[in-house]
C-alpha cells in the first residue's frame, strides 16, 4: 500500500505521489534529486528495491550532493528557486489566500514584516486585522491564539525565537495540547505555533536554545521541523490545514538555504520522515540543521567506502517509526545526529523509542550525537563544539561499523 | 396590592397572606403570571464606575425573569450542596471547587446575553455551566467521571465546556483563562458576528501578569472582551488586602473602564452585563468586578474557616444572600406566595436528588477512551487500547 500524500481529494492541485509514478520520465523534477523524490518512501516492497537500484547509480554522485544537484537542477527543471523563509511566506500566503480564517500572530510580523522576513508584504496585502503585531506579551498572545483557535479559527502564532516560547509555556502545555482532552472532543485546537531555533553565529546562551525537547512531552500536539525550502512550504501548508496544535521549529541558519521547488501546490505529511540519502550500511537519523552537517559527513563516508542512509525525520512527534523501521531492519545500525541537547533530548526520546520497538534488529548499540549539555557560549570555537561536527559523526560511523 | 409595598420583609409576607387568602386562587394565579409585565427595581447599592458612566439603578424586570432567577438559583445552590455531599462520599475526588453564595453572577449574566456570546471562566464553573444550558445529568456525571459527563468524564470539576452555547470552560491554571478569553474576542471581531466575550476571573487572579498583557492587546485592538472579576474577597486562604497592593479590581485597568457592582444582587448583576456588553461592542473592553462571597471554602479540603470568622459567613448569609433577595422581591411584588416557592425548592431537590441518581447508573470510560481524542481525528496517531496498535493519517 502507498502513501499517497496529498491524494486526490479537495484539492486538485495537490499532487499525489504514487510508488509507479516515481518512475515516469516525466516526472523529471524528482528523478534528478533524490531528496525530493525520497520522502514517498512507500510500504511496498517493489518501490524500496528500486531505491535501493537508484541508491546505487547514485553513490557516484553523493560525492558532490548539493552542488551537483543544483546544477543540473537549474537546467530545464520546472518549477522556481527561492530561499527557505521565501518558501516559508509562499506557503503562508497560499493558506491565507485559501482560507479566510487562516491568521498570522506575533512580534513584528506585520509592518516590520517579520524579524527573519518570514512575514514580508502580507500586512499591506491582507491587512492588520489578518497579520497582527502584538506587543512583547508572548504568555498572552499566544493564549489570544489558542482562544481564538477554539472558535475555529485558524491562527499562527510566531515567537521571533523558540526561546520566547518559554514565557507561553503554561498556554501551550495546558490549552494547548489539553483542551482536546479535557473537553471531550468539543474543542479542536487547530493552531500553529512556529519561529526558528536552534544555535545560531554567537547569538549568546538565552538566543541559541534549542527547545524542541521541552516540549516534546506535551500530550495532544504535534511537532515538526523543517530543513529545506521543499518541505518548509510543505509542512508550513500541513500545519495550516491540520486540526491539531503543531509547533513548527525552523532554525535561524537555515534562512538562506536555497533551492528550487515545484510551481503546482503540494502539501507535506506531517507524521513522515524523509529519506535524504537512501544507503545499506547504517541509518543515520538527523533533523534540522544537522541533516547538513550529515551530508556533509556523508561525502567523506562514501570517499571512505561507507553507504549510509541519512534520513531526515522530520516529524518530532509523533515519530516515523515505520520508515525508521524499515531502515532499521535493512542496516541493522542506527547513528542518531542532532543538534538538541543530550539529556532528555529528541535524540534520546528517539533511542528509547527504536531499542522498544526494533531491538531484534540492531547489531550495535545505538549511538546518539547531541549538543554538549551547556548553555551555548558566545566564543565561536566554544560554540563549533557545543554542536555536533561532520568529523565527529564519520568517527561515529567508524565505530559503529566496526 | 398596596400592602404589597410595606417595608419590613418578614411582616410584609404575614400581611400578605391573609389578603391573598381572600382573593380567589384563579385571580392570584393571573396576577402573577402576568409575564410580559414589566417592573423596575432598584439595586440596593449604586454602581461605582472608574472611566465610565454608571448604569442606572432601575432595573427592568419582567414577573417570569424573577421566577426563573429564583428557580435557577435554587438549582445551583441546591447542586452545590448535592455536590458537597457526594464529594464527603468519596464519589467525587480530586479538586471541587463550589459556587454557591455567587449564583447570582452566574444567573444575572445569563439573562443579559445570548448564548452566542461566549463565557470562560476559572475551576470555579459548574453553576456557570448550568447557566448556559447544561443539564444536571451532565454535571453530576463529569463530577464523578462518568461518560455521561459534558466531557464525557475526561475532564473533571475544573474542566466542563459546553461548545454550542459559547461555554469555553472550565480552566484550572489561575488566570490562563484570561487571555484565552481576550482570543475569544478576537475571534468574535473577526468574525464580525456582534458578539462579546466574558472572561471571569477571581480576585487572586486578579494579580496575574497574562491578565494585565491581555487587557493590554485588547484596549489595543478594540476587542469585544468584558473583563469579570468575581471578587469573593479570597484567594483560597489569602485576604484581598493581604495579596493586591489595589483591592479595588475595577480600577487596576487604568485606560479599561471598570463598574463595581453589588454581585450578591441578580439584577445589578444583569444591568452590569447589559451595559457592559453595549460598552464593549462600541468602545472594546471593559473590566466589571462583582463584589461578591462564597459559603464554603476554597474547595472541598480547605473548610473555610481557617482565616474568616464564622460570624462572617453567617452574616452574609443572613443580609446578603442572593436567593432570599429574590424572594423577598417575589413576595413583595406577590409574584408567587411563599408555598410555591418552597414547592420550587422541593421541585428542585427532587430533579437534583434524580439526577445524582441517574448520574450514578451511567457507566465509567471504557478502557480504550484513554487513548481517544488526544489528536483530533484524522491526523497523527490514534492509538487502539493498551497494545498501542497505531493508525496513520492520510492528509486530505
Amino acid at each position: 500500500m502507498a502513501t499517497i500524500v496529498g491524494a486526490a481529494t479537495a484539492l486538485s492541485a495537490s499532487k499525489s505521489f504514487d510508488s509507479r509514478k516515481l518512475h515516469l520520465p516525466s516526472r523529471g523534477s524528482l528523478s534528478v534529486s533524490e531528496r525530493k523524490g525520497s520522502f514517498l518512501v512507500v510500504r511496498s516492497d517493489g518501490s524500496v528495491v528500486h531505491k535501493a537500484h537508484r541508491a546505487q547509480k547514485l553513490i557516484t554522485n553523493a560525492v558532490a550532493t548539493k552542488a551537483d544537484s543544483s546544477a543540473a537542477s537549474t537546467a530545464s527543471k520546472p518549477g522556481h528557486e527561492l530561499l527557505l523563509f521565501e518558501a516559508l511566506r509562499e506557503g503562508l500566503e497560499e493558506e491565507m489566500d485559501r482560507d479566510p480564517t487562516v491568521c498570522v500572530m506575533g512580534e513584528d510580523v506585520g509592518h516590520y514584516g517579520g524579524s527573519y522576513k518570514v512575514t514580508k508584504g502580507l500586512a499591506t496585502k491582507y491587512g492588520d486585522l489578518r497579520v497582527l503585531d502584538t506587543p512583547i506579551a508572548e504568555n498572552s498572545f499566544t493564549g489570544m491564539g489558542i482562544g481564538a483557535a477554539m472558535t475555529g479559527l485558524r491562527p499562527i502564532v510566531e515567537g521571533m525565537n523558540m526561546g520566547f516560547l518559554l514565557l507561553a509555556f503554561n498556554q501551550i502545555s495546558n490549552n494547548c495540547g489539553m483542551l482536546h482532552y479535557t473537553s471531550g472532543g468539543q474543542f479542536k485546537i487547530p493552531i500553529v505555533i512556529r519561529g526558528p531555533g536552534g544555535v545560531g553565529r554567537q547569538l549568546g546562551a538565552e538566543h541559541s536554545q534549542r527547545l524542541e525537547s521541552y516540549f516534546q512531552s506535551i500530550p495532544g500536539i504535534q511537532m515538526v521541523a523543517c530543513s529545506t525550502p521543499y518541505n518548509a512550504k510543505g509542512l508550513m501548508k500541513a500545519a495550516i490545514r491540520s486540526e491539531n496544535p503543531v509547533i513548527l521549529f525552523e532554525h535561524v541558519l537555515l534562512y538562506n538555504l536555497k533551492e528550487r521547488i515545484p510551481d503546482e501546490e503540494y502539501v507535506c505529511s506531517l507524521e513522515e520522515a524523509e529519506m535524504v540519502r537512501p544507503g545499506e550500511h547504517v541509518t543515520i537519523l538527523t533533523y534540522s540543521r544537522m541533516r547538513y552537517h550529515v551530508m556533509q559527513a556523508a561525502k567523506t563516508l562514501v570517499n571512505k567506502g561507507y553507504d549510509p542512509e541519512v534520513i531526515d525525520i522530520r516529524s518530532l512527534k509523533p515519530f516515523d517509526l515505520h520508515t525508521i523501521g524499515n531502515s532499521v531492519k535493512k542496516t541493522h545500525r542506527v547513528l542518531i545526529v542532532e543538534e538538541c541537547m543530550r539529556t532528555g533530548g529528541i535524540g534520546a526520546s528517539l533511542t528509547a523509542a527504536i531499542t522498544e520497538n526494533f531491538n531484534d534488529y540492531l547489531d550495535a548499540p545505538i549511538i546518539c550525537l547531541s549538543s554538549q549539555d551547556v548553555p551555548t557560549p558566545y566564543a565561536g570555537t566554544l560554540e563549533e563544539w557545543t554542536v555536533v561536527q561532520p568529523a565527529q559523526i564519520v568517527t561515529a560511523v567508524e565505530q559503529l561499523c566496526q | 396590592m398596596a400592602l404589597a409595598h410595606v417595608a419590613s420583609s418578614t411582616s410584609r409576607s404575614n400581611l400578605l397572606r391573609p389578603i391573598s387568602a381572600i382573593i380567589s386562587p384563579n385571580l392570584r394565579r393571573q396576577l402573577s403570571t402576568d409575564d410580559t409585565r414589566t417592573l423596575t427595581i432598584e439595586t440596593s447599592v449604586p454602581f461605582t464606575s472608574h472611566q465610565c458612566e454608571s448604569p442606572s439603578r432601575s432595573v427592568d424586570t419582567t414577573p417570569s425573569e424573577l421566577l426563573s432567577f429564583f428557580r435557577d438559583m435554587a438549582t445551583m445552590r441546591r447542586m452545590e450542596i448535592a455536590a458537597d455531599s457526594l464529594y464527603k462520599a468519596k464519589l467525587i475526588r480530586g479538586f471541587c471547587h463550589l459556587y454557591d453564595g455567587q449564583e447570582a453572577v452566574a444567573v444575572g449574566m445569563e439573562s443579559a446575553i445570548t448564548k452566542k456570546d461566549s463565557i470562560i471562566t476559572a475551576y470555579r464553573d459548574h453553576c456557570t455551566f448550568l447557566g448556559r444550558g447544561g443539564t444536571l445529568l451532565q454535571v453530576f456525571s463529569e463530577l464523578m467521571g462518568r461518560i455521561d459527563g459534558c466531557s464525557k468524564g475526561k475532564g473533571g470539576s475544573m474542566h466542563f465546556y459546553k461548545k454550542d452555547s459559547g461555554f469555553y470552560g472550565g480552566h484550572g491554571i489561575v488566570g490562563a483563562q484570561v487571555p484565552l478569553g481576550c482570543g475569544l474576542a478576537f475571534a468574535q471581531k473577526y468574525k464580525k458576528d456582534g458578539t462579546v466575550t466574558f472572561a471571569l476571573y477571581g480576585d487572586g487572579a486578579a494579580n496575574q501578569g497574562q491578565l494585565f498583557e491581555a487587557l493590554n492587546i485588547s484596549a489595543l485592538w478594540d476587542l469585544p472582551a468584558i473583563l469579570v472579576c468575581e471578587n469573593n474577597h479570597y484567594g483560597m486562604g489569602t485576604a484581598e488586602w493581604r495579596a493586591a497592593k489595589s483591592p479595588a479590581y475595577y480600577k487596576r485597568g487604568d485606560y479599561v473602564p471598570g463598574l463595581k457592582v453589588d454581585g450578591m444582587d441578580a439584577l445589578a448583576v444583569k444591568q452590569a452585563c447589559k451595559f457592559a456588553k453595549e460598552h464593549a461592542l462600541k468602545n472594546g473592553p471593559i473590566i466589571l468586578e462583582m463584589d461578591t462571597y462564597r459559603y464554603h471554602g476554597h474547595s472541598m479540603s480547605d473548610p473555610g474557616s481557617t482565616y474568616r470568622t464564622r460570624d462572617e459567613i453567617s452574616g452574609v448569609r443572613q443580609e446578603r444572600d442572593p436567593i432570599e433577595r429574590v424572594r423577598k422581591l417575589i413576595l413583595s411584588h406577590d409574584l408567587a406566595t411563599e408555598k410555591e416557592l418552597k414547592d420550587t425548592e422541593k421541585e428542585v431537590r427532587k430533579l437534583v436528588d434524580d439526577a445524582i441518581a441517574q448520574a450514578k447508573e451511567s457507566p465509567m470510560p471504557e478502557p480504550h477512551e484513554l487513548f481517544s481524542n488526544v489528536y483530533a481525528k484524522g491526523y497523527g496517531v490514534e492509538a487502539f487500547g493498551a497494545d498501542r496498535k497505531e493508525v496513520r493519517a492520510v492528509l486530505p
